[in-house]
């Protein structure tokens, strides 16, 4: 497969580490009440479509951006690539 | 033995002789040959047994399809099994062997097998070897894994080497026939970048075998000069003896370089294959086609082959399979063997086309409606039955049969995303679907266009497609004049008869088979398959496939695309598992990190250890020490009782700077950081979000907002990233910045009561490391031997006095030396990463197995380090019930009652006197080791209820290795435990 | 019809007229018992046992596609119970006896075949990992041997043992470990499930529950509804999106496992070898191919195909173990898609929908555990309560804190 990195173009997928659903940005409040509830379900549980899926690979070969990848995953076809970072922001992540 | 049937004309040099063996027979042949052309020349026919029953075998093709012809090719380490006779190309001294026959390959024992067929029916051994059950692993088993199998391995390491590579491109043909070249014609002349890959030696394709020619010169002639052009051009690279094997996602196809085939051995630092992946932004596949045979009783013997495979042996190779031939045919096509046989002067016995309205044909005899039900001959065909349209059979003579069923297109890498192929009636073939790889356009007899014009045409056209998608312009070249005949077939599969009529040649699948299999409920196309074994031999169904289907179909009365297809899936064609692998094999396997030191150890015979990718010295042996322990014990003992160096440059050190440097470390360690004062280390401890210990190691603080982090070694990676996850996915708002400097920094331990005095000695005047100047988990940067920069750790893993010093990384072996020569006053000695686990099994360090991914903070005895006031990654989940119960696993020391018996790592805690079974397991030994210093086995273990468990006395019980050992629970802490030797 | 070599005779003398069809094509009735979603290994297998062992109620499996045809028909046909941990070793021991009385069970030959599996260690510290499994799995009452380098020499004496990145240091072998012919298995299960009543209905596809006040009352398919008092789902790399049907979202992630195989030569590896320095796994059929795997290509997928990068990793770790391979060609490749788990263990449990079972979660292991599979699944499904060695697999673990992680890799599926 190949990535279209948003800096550096299209790189082999192979140059990066996979983690998974991009949900995983959505990390809970500590301090919610449920918030072992919510902890569990952010971490364990997820949609795992078969179709557009948004998930996180790590350029560890190359600049270390953790990108979101918009990815059909009965094709592989890939649509788009962001960095994690802008994403997380659009997310209403800080500090 | 002479070329008796070697004709007049060919691509072949005649003006060159090759000497070659087949099972020790000499033979000659010529440049261009292959193996199969040039044995048909010397009149063999027989050159493989098939896998089932053992029948005698020809070759049925001309190509890479090949089923039968099947050898050893070469031998000793080089010995390569299940090799396709027909495109081994033939070099000077080949050696090629037969396989799967004992004694020979005429007098095959296991022939008896094809006696025995009506018991060895399609999925017999589902039904019987059942009883005794120790009967199949003893008698059964062996007997029919003996019997099955093709080829053998040398068992030698393969002396060869192979090398992959890496290609971009805007367009990749692949297949340089008529439609190929055209395409490539096109697109080299408009300036694209194009890979033009070619399985067999030189381009031509379909070209090569047949006789009609491009405008006034032959398709031989035609494609050598379209290579010249290419070749000349220099944005085009054509790559023969190429097999592209598979269509992988974006563009990306495997490629396999076949470099070094053709000669007796790669020549000297040339690989035998190349790997390429190739990045295409387009593709064109123009694979061409494969002929399909006709099932008839016994249609399997050596002489009987395909029509085109024929045609290709008479025109290419000027070698017959036999002096009188015969030809059975559905269709036009069959009968270009008949023309060109008889022009090359080949008695051609009988024209047998099952066609009432067959076309006449000059020189041979025509049998219109008619169909060859059955052959004659054991090693060999000798004549073939055939019944004519009114229904009476007639005998014919002859050594040879070309058979023609039809041509299937070769849809195969149109599939490999599982792209299903869609069936033309037209041409009674399955031809590509609409689902394609994306980028791939399919041209020429692949595509189901299957005259010459059609495909010369078509593969220009489909590159000036290829091309505006990519924004060039291009357009066809003026194409030479080409035949345009029409297919003009009756869909034919099978001549009716109670005999064995072969579908799978291979595999000995026949007609019955698939009979029996649809009587069995076995009718999914998945089903026959796997249960007949039909597709599954060496050429995955190319010539079978749709055979079988055809039968199929008849049986449950459905269309053959109702029945269905098999979809193709990679390699094309087989390819050497070497190929796959390329260069990282044996000790290259992955790649050898070494440490600083590595070299200084290296002189002092230091024995060294994998530790992940890095090697790392061991233990330092001194002359007269014979055994490991000797080694380790000394250094262990010497450097508690002075002073001990240890390379530990393969910890990962990770730089974190920022004005959040504190807080984002807060946040990735299970205990505080936000109040460690600039100049102070502090142990931490990380938890996965799931909140299982998974690393730890230290911090230290050199600034506000400055932080060097070290991680175990086997974790530098993973801690790494998932600090850049927090960083950028989690916080992304957070003043931080992160850099890996694991490799830039040499770091020692140097460790015993004299490492002070020691390090005084190479650290700068302007430095004060005395005890209250730079006490226990402080830090510092400083100068080292006269202005080199340097940091210094007062940290500990041994439990003694000691400090871990780093140095940029080009300084570490110097670094080494120094110390060791302003050291040898105080008998400094190295010491290894034996004697350093030693010595923290010694203090009650957790490593490696006890952060083995299931332990939490509460088992290693460090719950409390959790803080509960703030946000880290693991706190929360680390609450969980299951991780919180009552008798959770403790980490506890342990010692064997007799000081004589050994503590084992991966021994059961068992309670004194309880039974000994999985139900009254208390826990298990992680660690253990001899003590030097206490003279006695130790270990570290994880206990249920191991805190409140101290005195107790365990059985330690290691079944597997038949020991037992009485173990007391003691604190983990051996050596020091209220850790005095640290702070003096 | 019973099968036995006295039966082969009689029909070669006969014209194989007599052999039946060794499983039906009913047509879906309007309701059952019980319905199982999935016929593949596991789903066969439940109904064969729930036939076989527990009610006789009325049974049908209902197929998208063709029986067999998940990976119970692409895996590496690989059978062991060298299990470390407790909620998992009494489960596939349990696996590995019905394995081993299974042909006489189901008089079908499913060619088991127990020649050892030999799991290499190359380290100190895995060596001690091998120690504390080999002894979990004595302890559990299964067979283990822990073997030094010239015990493993003797073995394999073709391994890399002279130029190797990594030497091996040892083994931990299961003796009773082997392989079997993964189709025969879904075969034998579907033909005795057959004579047991069991309808085995194909190209049905599930295309969602009907559910009212939390109860299942049956399946929408493709070829219309069917009542079902009780359902179970055994749908492996299918699992999220069927009970994403039914309104569950699962600790599951579908990813693709490459598998391989060689041409078919005389015989070369006796057993099943496992690298313990890189991903490869190796065994050869009966046919004389040899069937190899190593990691999965590590995204999720269901496109039942992988990438080159994933092959080269294989056969990198295969050459560097067996140098004396090099020559021998690999003939195809195919892609499963594997229901990962979140710490690489399965689940055999109920769902919050009354009458609503579902057995996941099996990751690239789920061929050797059919047997139990289909026992502990059968168990539950027939009497609502837990078999003695499946209690662990609980759909709540994760939230109870209570994973099963035996390679201690935490929630990162596709690292398990």
């Amino acid at each position: 497969m190949i990535i279209n990195h948003p800096i550096l173009g299209p790189r082999d997928a192979q140059e990066f580490t996979y983690l998974g659903d991009a949900n995983l940005i959505d990390r809970p409040d500590w301090r919610a009440e449920n918030a072992i509830k919510a902890f569990h379900d952010y971490l364990h549980l997820r949609d795992n479509p078969a179709g557009e899926h948004r998930e996180l690979w790590f350029h560890e070969q190359g600049d270390r951006s953790w990108l979101v990848v918009t990815r059909d995953t009965l094709t592989h076809e890939i649509t788009s690539v962001e960095l994690a970072r802008d994403v997380a922001r659009e997310r209403g992540r800080g500090k | 033995m002479t070329q008796v049937n070697r004709l007049q004309g060919g691509l072949i040099s005649r003006d060159r002789t090759l000497n070659f063996t087949f099972d020790g027979r000499n033979y000659q042949g010529h440049p261009g040959d292959t193996l199969a052309s040039a044995l048909l020349a010397n009149g063999v026919r027989l050159m493989g047994r098939s896998f089932k029953y053992h029948r005698p075998r020809g070759p049925l093709t001309a190509g890479s399809e090949e089923p039968n012809a099947l050898v050893h090719l070469r031998s000793g380490a080089r010995q390569e099994p299940n090799t396709r006779a027909t495109v081994t190309e033939l070099y000077d001294g080949l050696e090629a062997r037969s396989q799967n026959a004992w004694p020979s390959l005429k007098f095959d024992a296991l022939a008896v097998n094809d006696c025995l067929s009506n018991f060895l029916t399609a999925g017999f051994y589902y039904k019987t070897f059942m009883w005794p059950a120790i009967f199949w692993e003893k008698i059964y088993e062996p007997v029919i894994r003996r019997a099955a199998g093709l080829g053998e391995i040398s068992f030698e390491d393969d002396p060869d080497v192979y090398d992959k590579g890496f290609l971009h491109c805007d367009l990749l043909i692949i297949g340089a026939g008529p439609a190929g070249l055209s395409a490539a014609l096109t697109a080299g002349r408009a300036g694209a970048r194009v890979i033009l890959a070619e399985e067999d030696l030189r381009p031509g394709g379909r070209l090569l075998a047949e006789t009609s020619p491009l405008s006034d010169q032959s398709g031989a002639t035609w494609a050598e000069r379209v290579r010249g052009e290419l070749v000349a051009a220099g944005n085009v690279r054509f790559m023969p003896r190429t097999t592209v094997i598979g269509a992988f996602d974006h563009g990306i196809y495997g490629a396999v370089e076949r470099v070094s085939d053709h000669l007796p051995q790669p020549e000297a630092g040339k690989p035998r294959q190349v790997l390429w992946r190739i990045y295409s932004k387009r593709a064109i596949l123009a694979a061409g086609a494969t002929e399909r045979p006709i099932a008839f009783a016994n249609n399997d013997r050596p002489g009987v082959m395909l029509a085109g495979a024929m045609r290709a042996y008479v025109n290419r190779w000027a070698a017959t399979p036999a002096q009188d031939v015969a030809l059975f045919t559905n269709n036009d096509d069959g009968h270009r063997t008949a023309r060109d046989l008889i022009a090359k002067g080949v008695n051609l016995a009988a024209v047998v086309d099952v066609r009432p309205n067959a076309p006449k044909v000059d020189g041979a005899a025509l049998f219109a409606g008619a169909e060859v039900i059955d052959s004659s001959g054991r090693l060999g065909l000798k004549s073939i039955r055939i019944r004519l349209r009114n229904g009476e059979t007639r005998d014919i003579s002859c050594g040879a049969l070309a058979v023609s069923g039809g041509w299937n297109p070769n849809v195969h890498l149109t599939c490999h995303q599982r792209g299903r192929p869609a069936w033309d009636a037209g041409i009674a073939a399955f031809v590509p679907g609409d689902a394609l790889p994306t980028g791939m356009a399919v041209a020429g007899a692949a595509k189901g266009d299957l005259s010459t014009a059609g495909a010369l045409s078509g593969g220009a056209g489909a590159a000036v497609q290829a091309l505006r998608t990519l924004g060039i312009t291009a357009k066809p070249p003026d194409l030479p004049e080409a035949e345009d005949m029409a297919v003009s077939l009756k869909p034919f599969w099978h001549a009716k008869g109670t005999k064995r009529a072969w579908l799978d040649q291979q595999n000995d699948v026949t007609v019955k088979d698939v009979k029996l299999a649809h009587q069995e409920n076995f009718i999914s196309v998945e089903h026959l398959k796997r249960y007949t074994t039909l597709g599954m031999a060496i050429d995955q169904g190319k010539t079978s496939n749709v055979g079988a289907l055809s039968v199929m179909a008849e049986l449950t009365g459905k269309s053959i695309p109702e029945t269905g297809t098999t979809i193709f899936r990679p390699p094309y064609t087989p390819v050497a598992m070497g190929t796959f692998a390329g260069r990282s094999v044996g000790k290259e396997f992955r790649p050898t990190r070494l440490t600083p030191s590595h070299k200084w150890a290296e002189e002092r015979g230091a024995v060294f250890v994998e530790a992940g990718d890095w090697l790392r010295a061991q233990w330092f042996p001194k002359p007269g020490e014979t055994h490991w322990r000797q080694s380790v014990d000394r250094e262990v003992l010497a450097t508690r009782g002075s002073v001990g160096i240890c390379d530990v440059t393969t910890l990962g050190k990770i730089d974190v700077q920022g004005a959040d440097a504190a807080e984002f470390l807060n946040k990735i360690y299970a205990n505080g950081f936000v109040k460690l004062p600039v100049g102070k280390v502090r142990y931490g401890l990380m938890l996965r979000e799931d909140g299982v210990a998974y690393d730890d190691g230290t911090a230290a603080r050199l600034a506000e907002d400055h932080f060097v982090v070290t991680t175990t070694t086997v974790n530098a990676v993973l801690v790494y990233r998932n600090m850049e996850f927090a960083r950028q996915c989690l916080w992304p708002d957070l003043d931080v910045q992160l850099a890996s400097i694991t490799e830039a920094w040499a770091q020692y331990a140097v460790a015993g009561p004299n490492s002070r005095k020691l390090l005084q000695k190479i650290v700068d005047p302007a430095f004060d490391i005395s005890n209250d100047a730079f006490p226990f988990m402080a830090c510092g940067e400083i100068t080292v031997c006269d202005g080199l920069r340097a940091r210094l750790f007062r940290i500990s893993f041994s439990g003694e006095l000691a400090y871990e010093i780093a140095v940029p990384t080009r300084y570490g072996d110097a670094l080494m030396r120094r110390m060791a020569e302003v050291g040898a006053e105080f008998d400094v000695i190295p010491y290894g990463t034996e004697a350093l686990g030693v010595m923290r099994i010694e203090k009650g360090h957790p490593a490696g197995n006890e952060l083995n991914g299931t332990t939490t903070a509460l088992n290693l005895g460090m719950g409390r380090m959790v803080s509960k006031k703030k946000d880290c990654i693991g706190n929360t989940l680390s609450e969980r019930e299951g991780l919180n119960t009552e008798d959770a696993l403790r980490l506890v020391g342990l010692r064997p009652v007799d000081p004589t018996n050994p503590v084992v790592a991966g021994s059961h805690l068992m309670a004194e006197g309880g039974p000994v079974d999985a139900a009254h397991d208390q826990g298990y030994i992680t660690s253990a080791a001899y003590s030097p210093v206490l003279g006695h086995s130790i270990g570290l273990g994880f206990l249920k209820r191991g805190g409140a468990r101290k005195g107790e006395i365990l059985r330690a019980v290691n079944p597997l290795e038949g020991v037992e050992v009485a173990v007391e629970v003691v604190s983990a802490h051996f050596v020091d435990p209220e850790g005095e030797k640290l702070r003096v | 019809m019973t099968y036995s070599a006295f039966r082969i005779l009689k029909e070669a003398l006969t014209g194989h007229k007599g052999w039946g069809p060794q499983w039906r094509d009913p047509v879906p009735q309007p309701d059952y018992d019980y319905v199982i979603v999935g016929g593949g290994g596991h789903g066969l297998a439940t109904a064969y046992y729930l036939a076989s062992k527990f009610d006789q109620g009325r049974i049908a499996v209902l197929e998208k596609r063709w029986i067999g045809g998940g990976n119970v028909g692409r895996n590496t046909t690989i059978i062991r119970s060298n299990y470390l941990l407790d909620g998992n070793e009494p489960f596939y021991e349990f696996s590995l006896k019905l394995w081993e009385g299974l042909e006489r069970d189901l008089n079908y030959n499913a060619m088991v075949s127990q020649r050892g599996v030999l799991n290499l260690v190359h380290t100190d510290a895995q060596r001690d990992s091998a120690r504390r499994r080999g002894n979990a799995m004595i302890l559990n009452g299964s067979d283990a041997e822990l073997l030094d380098a010239d015990g493993v020499r003797a073995m394999y004496p073709f391994l890399n043992f002279e130029d190797a990145r990594f030497p091996i240091k040892g083994g931990l072998l299961q003796r009773r470990g082997g392989t079997a012919r993964h189709d025969a298995v879904a075969w034998g299960y579907a033909r005795g499930a057959d004579r047991r009543g069991v309808d085995i209905i194909q190209n049905c596809e599930v295309t969602g529950f009907r559910i009212k006040d939390g109860k299942v009352l049956g399946v929408e398919t493709s070829r219309g509804y069917i009542a079902a008092d009780k359902v179970g789902v055994a749908v492996a790399g299918s699992s999220s999106r069927v009970m994403e049907t039914a309104g569950m979202r699962l600790p599951i992630e579908s990813h693709v496992l490459q598998a391989f195989v060689s041409e078919g030569l005389k015989p070369t590896i006796s057993g099943v070898i496992t690298y313990g320095a890189g991903h490869f796994y190796c065994s050869q059929s009966d046919k004389g191919g040899l069937v190899f795997g190593g990691d999965i290509d590590m995204y999720n997928s269901y496109a039942q195909r992988g990438n080159l990068p994933a092959v080269e990793d294989v056969m990198e770790s295969g050459i560097s173990l067996i140098p004396a391979l090099g020559r021998v060609r690999l003939l195809r490749s195919w892609g499963g898609i594997m229901d990962m788990s979140m710490d690489g263990s399965p689940f055999i449990d109920r769902t919050h929908i009354e009458g609503l079972y579902f057995n996941g979660g099996w990751c690239y292991g789920g061929f050797k555990a059919t047997p139990a599979s289909g026992y502990c699944f059968a168990h539950l499904l027939a009497t609502d309560r837990r078999h003695e060695t499946a209690t662990a697999y609980r759909l709540d673990r994760f939230r109870r804190g209570c994973m099963i992680d035996e390679k201690g890799q935490g929630a990162q599926p596709n690292l398990h």
